[in-house]
């Protein structure tokens, strides 16, 4: 197994790959927390399909994928959030909406751009093995971004997820570190497109997620260690990939599921 | 100068009515009870207070001053504290969300907010809890981390909106108890359904339906007149006594149960 390792490492993609499932595993273990405190998953989804827009709108103008999906993805959250902070009720619906309408979007923009047939595939089950080095700069520059904001604005996004009304009244700013945490995830479902699809991010953003939750006490404690418990699914699902020859993605988020089955049968004792 | 002053308020949401030409006088020290039914427009007036809904008819001073520049001499416990109880954070951390915006060390917390924090929860007698899981903790125990949290910033007045609604009796006793205690050196103002335990501490009652009548009731025995034996309040006649058209008929009427107060 070790040798099957190194040989493996010896190709360029394969370090690529690598350096990206680690990147973007800390990256979604982190904002998968808070997405999970704030109980957004659905608008995590609802975010993750919009992007697909994105996808569509950056094959037919010719501009970088990853900047068209970003651009798009943000903006979908950007919508969302200042429509669920005055009609939280109807958020369910607005997610729905944009979930649909940005496929949609992308779907016809792919048709409209004459010539060339994008691999549909490739982001909706991801394609780890085509990880560029400007790729990777963009990975490591959003989970900079991503570790100074909850590191030096701890405080207040714990007190915006926990209590979003008392924070109010404490002089945080709900309605901007909301947006924030709405911004910062539809980033990070940009870059886990590469590593596992936008199908299938939503597992990645909450597996490891239900896990630490379990094992923490502290929201501190929970997004680091749903850091490393992502990361670990990534590798052990990229070696699954590699040795038996399956979608990295799939592969990535089977050995979640199981791990969370396993987790929960050892769990339930204690 | 009164804690609270409040002239001539009206509040609707959109065209609907809540409050009507409401005056309210809370002195320093007081324990006010806010009572009335639901949708009465209880909570209503103490997002009001709390400068949570703004005033658009009417004038309300805290200290003095408009309600959102005196938030941090109130401290405010919220209703049902038992939601998101699977929230993976500490009592610890819990209570330091009291603290106002101020001097912040670049990570964490200040040796100073910690101390602070301890000392609320010495307080409420929750200090040992201070690292556990707050999801851990019974609705009581949680409801005086609440407080403690409340207290962090050294408020004159404390507000509390429902605080016993989901605690068994003994821990209400226990809250009430408490209070009594903290009212010894600041205002207290609470909103609540548990009309007889709340009138054994309260000394000012606020009945609000739309409208507010307001009774001085530290003198309990000559307010209230008692169902034979003394001391035994029927819920509906306290309501009906507190309530804006007095009831003459109460005593005609057969109680349909009695609370202990």
């Amino acid at each position: 197994m070790i040798a099957s390792i190194i040989e493996a490492l010896q190709f360029d993609f394969m370090q690529h790959a690598l350096l990206a499932g680690i990147l973007v595993s800390f990256a979604a273990g982190i904002i998968g927390s808070l997405i999970v405190v704030n109980r957004m998953v659905f608008l995590a989804g609802g975010i993750a399909h919009t992007s697909y827009g994105g996808i569509g709108l950056a094959v037919y103008l010719g501009l970088p994928i990853f900047l068209g999906a970003s651009l798009f993805s943000v903006a979908a959250a950007l919508f969302i959030a200042a429509l669920t902070l005055k009609k939280r009720h109807r958020m369910d619906t607005f997610i729905g909406l944009i979930w649909a309408v940005g496929m949609a979007i992308g779907v016809i923009f792919v048709d409209l751009t004459p010539g060339y047939n994008v691999d549909l595939m490739s982001y909706l089950f991801g394609s780890i093995l085509a990880v560029s080095t400007q790729d990777l700069y963009f990975m490591a520059g959003l989970l900079l971004v991503i570790l100074a904001v909850v590191t030096l604005k701890y405080r207040d996004i714990l007190a915006v997820s926990y209590d979003s009304e008392y924070a109010g009244l404490r002089g945080v700013n709900v309605r901007f570190f909301y947006t924030l945490i709405l911004v910062l995830s539809a980033l990070t479902v940009v870059i886990a497109i590469k590593v596992v699809g936008l199908i299938l991010v939503i597992a990645m953003l909450t597996i490891p997620v239900y896990i630490a939750e379990k094992l923490s006490n502290s929201l501190f404690t929970m997004m680091f260690l749903s850091g490393a418990i992502a990361t670990l699914f990534t590798l052990v699902g990229l070696w699954m990939s590699y040795t038996y020859n399956l979608t990295s993605g799939a592969s990535i988020i089977i050995v979640s599921a199981l791990s969370l089955g396993l987790f929960l049968l050892a769990y339930r004792g204690r | 100068m009164p804690v609270i002053q409040i002239e001539n308020l009206s509040f609707a949401y959109e065209k609907q009515k809540v409050l009507g030409n409401i005056n309210l006088t809370v002195k320093e020290k007081d324990f006010l009870a806010i009572i009335g039914p639901n949708g009465g427009g209880k909570s209503t007036l103490l997002k009001l207070i709390l400068g949570i809904n703004t005033v658009k008819q009417g004038k309300i001073r805290v200290l003095g001053k408009k309600p959102k520049e005196s938030l941090r001499n109130i401290g405010y416990v919220p209703q049902n504290t038992n939601v998101n109880t699977d929230f993976p954070i500490k009592v610890i951390e819990v209570v330091m969300m009291g603290h106002v915006d101020g001097k912040r060390p670049l990570f964490g917390y200040g040796t100073d907010e910690v101390l602070c924090a301890m000392g609320a929860l010495k307080q409420v007698g929750m200090a040992d809890f201070a690292q556990t899981k707050i999801g851990s903790l019974s609705g009581g125990q949680r409801q005086r981390v609440m407080i403690a949290r409340a207290l962090c910033a050294h408020p004159q007045i404390l507000i509390l909106d429902e605080p016993t609604s989901s605690i068994d009796i003994t821990g209400q006793r226990d809250i009430y108890e408490l209070l009594k205690v903290l009212n010894t050196h600041m205002t207290i103002i609470v909103v609540s359904h548990d009309i007889s335990v709340i009138l054994e501490y309260a000394n000012k009652a606020a009945h609000v339906n739309k409208t507010l009548s307001y009774h001085d009731i530290s003198d309990k025995q000559s307010t209230f007149h008692t169902h034979g034996n003394k001391g035994h309040f029927c819920e509906i006649e306290l309501l009906q006594m507190l309530g804006a058209e007095n009831c003459n008929t109460c005593e005609e009427e057969q109680p349909q149960w009695r609370l202990k107060p």
